[in-house]
């Protein structure tokens, strides 16, 4: 890659940031040059976004007519799976998974719904609720 | 309190960067590329069994930790590493060594640094910075990827050192203790080549090396029979990308940054067969940028990429770094002989 070929398309979320790549000047030389984001970049970044979204946004109306707890849209919200969460936790995979079950939730105890507010960095009662 | 000598630096890439400022805040000069390249830490593996966020893990470089740890040889460095049970111990000891003067790397979580532009933010656990001073509540960061210093409060830092799952930092905190009064350039940078050769060549495993890239191709080729959802599919080819544009230094920039050690190291030995490496290293990095633009493109429900046309792109990059570790292999050989 030339100097003249680093990408440079002004990704917003970069800001007044500039990201590093090494390219070669017109001597043939490596140089570290400073790129504005590459769209490429912003494309995949932007899809894994929009299915965490897509999760977050299901789960909520799922959650809403009582057929999941709240714990499933916060995670999802949140960036997470269920693999993440569990290991965030250091809960075993399939008792989150059945503390997805709204009847589960609701049975919790305080120092495992701390644990989950706690991974998720959220408070207990933020936890409970749903936007 | 601050380290008033520290001085940030730019770099393409995490780890290479805390290593190559640290080392050179503590008086050995070593650029970013030199880093990467003595420390054998370039690679490529796809293991279809280990899952990241529901796809499998495919990597540029070597596992978290490798770049300083493996300067360890090749420098005779020795860095102090500590890990903490308790987070206000893992605090009061980044305390304590600031209160010292002594910058020191850390390795956190990049989805609780807020810092981070939120499109930035996800579970990768393995993100390296250097704290350099603590200004009331807040620490003064040096993230290389950054071309700017940066702020994080002591909250925010706490939760992103101990942060649980893969990678997990527990409270990880790093600095150079014994330093080389100076080195074997050559030595190291031939112990160096000879192994990323052989790991990309030679390992009897088809997920780490080269064939690792041949096994990628025909997994896209066959995307379709595993899993007939479109939908899926994308997502599959825009995650192997986005372990490489995001997650690793952009644009397949770690050949681009393996050219830039191969041509200086080349130049500091005058050594004209790695000057030629690097220039095929070079179009190697630029292959990759091809597989990434295509696989953009699939990702966007462009009609013209298929699958077989993105597995056609990935043997072209293997060929190359195929044709390129060989001529390393010779080169290493006739340098043994």
């Amino acid at each position: 890659m030339k100097r003249d070929e680093v990408p440079q398309d002004g990704l917003p979320y970069y800001g007044e940031q500039r990201k590093a790549v090494y390219a070669l000047d017109r001597n043939g030389h490596y140089e570290a040059v400073a790129s504005s984001g590459w769209q490429v970049e912003a494309t995949v970044t932007g899809d894994a976004i929009a299915e965490f979204e897509r999760l977050a946004q299901a789960a909520l109306q799922r959650a809403r007519r009582g057929e999941c707890s709240p714990l499933e849209y916060h995670m999802y919200a949140r960036r997470m799976d269920l693999p993440t969460l569990a290991q965030s936790t250091g809960f075993w995979r399939c008792g989150v998974r059945r503390a997805l079950q709204p009847q589960v939730f609701a049975r919790l105890r305080a120092r495992r719904l701390q644990a989950y507010a706690d991974a998720l960095g959220l408070g207990v009662d933020e936890l409970k609720k749903l936007p | 309190m601050k380290v008033e000598n520290f001085e940030h630096r730019h770099a393409g890439h995490c780890e290479t960067g805390v290593t190559s400022s640290l080392l050179r805040h503590y008086g050995v000069e070593l650029s970013e590329p030199m880093a990467l390249g003595l420390s054998a830490s370039l690679t490529f593996f796809h293991f279809p069994f280990v899952k990241v966020g529901g796809f499998p893990i495919t990597a540029y470089r070597m596992p978290p930790g490798s770049v300083y740890g493996g300067l360890r040889k090749a420098l005779g460095l020795t860095m102090r590493k500590q890990r903490f049970g308790d987070p206000d111990a893992a605090m009061a000891a980044l305390d304590a060594e600031l209160a010292g003067g002594r910058p020191v790397g850390l390795q956190a979580s990049v989805y609780w640094l807020p810092y981070f532009p939120p499109e930035m933010r996800f579970h990768f656990n393995a993100h390296n910075l250097i704290v350099y001073g603590k200004d009331g509540d807040d620490y003064l960061i040096s993230d290389p990827v950054f071309d700017q210093p940066q702020r994080c409060a002591a909250a925010d830092l706490r939760k992103a050192r101990y942060a649980r799952g893969t990678f997990a930092p527990k409270g990880l905190l790093y600095f150079p203790q014994a330093l080389p009064a100076q080195f074997d350039l050559r030595a190291a940078t031939q112990r160096a080549i000879g192994k990323t050769w052989k790991m990309m060549l030679h390992t009897p495993v088809p997920y780490v090396g080269v064939r690792a890239i041949e096994a990628l191709a025909r997994r896209i080729e066959t995307l379709a029979r595993k899993n007939p959802d479109l939908r899926w599919q994308r997502l599959f080819v825009g995650n192997v990308i986005r372990m490489q544009e995001e997650i690793g230094t952009g644009g397949g920039g770690f050949r681009f940054m393996y050219a830039a050690f191969l041509q200086e190291a080349g130049e500091r030995l005058d050594e004209p067969a790695l000057r030629a490496a690097a220039q095929r290293m070079t179009d190697c990095g630029d292959a990759w940028r091809r597989f990434a633009l295509a696989g953009a493109h699939f990702a966007r429900k462009k009609p013209d990429v298929t699958p077989a046309r993105l597995a056609a792109l990935l043997r072209e990059c293997a060929a190359q770094e195929r044709a390129n570790y060989e001529a390393l292999k010779a080169w290493s050989k006739a340098r043994a002989a």
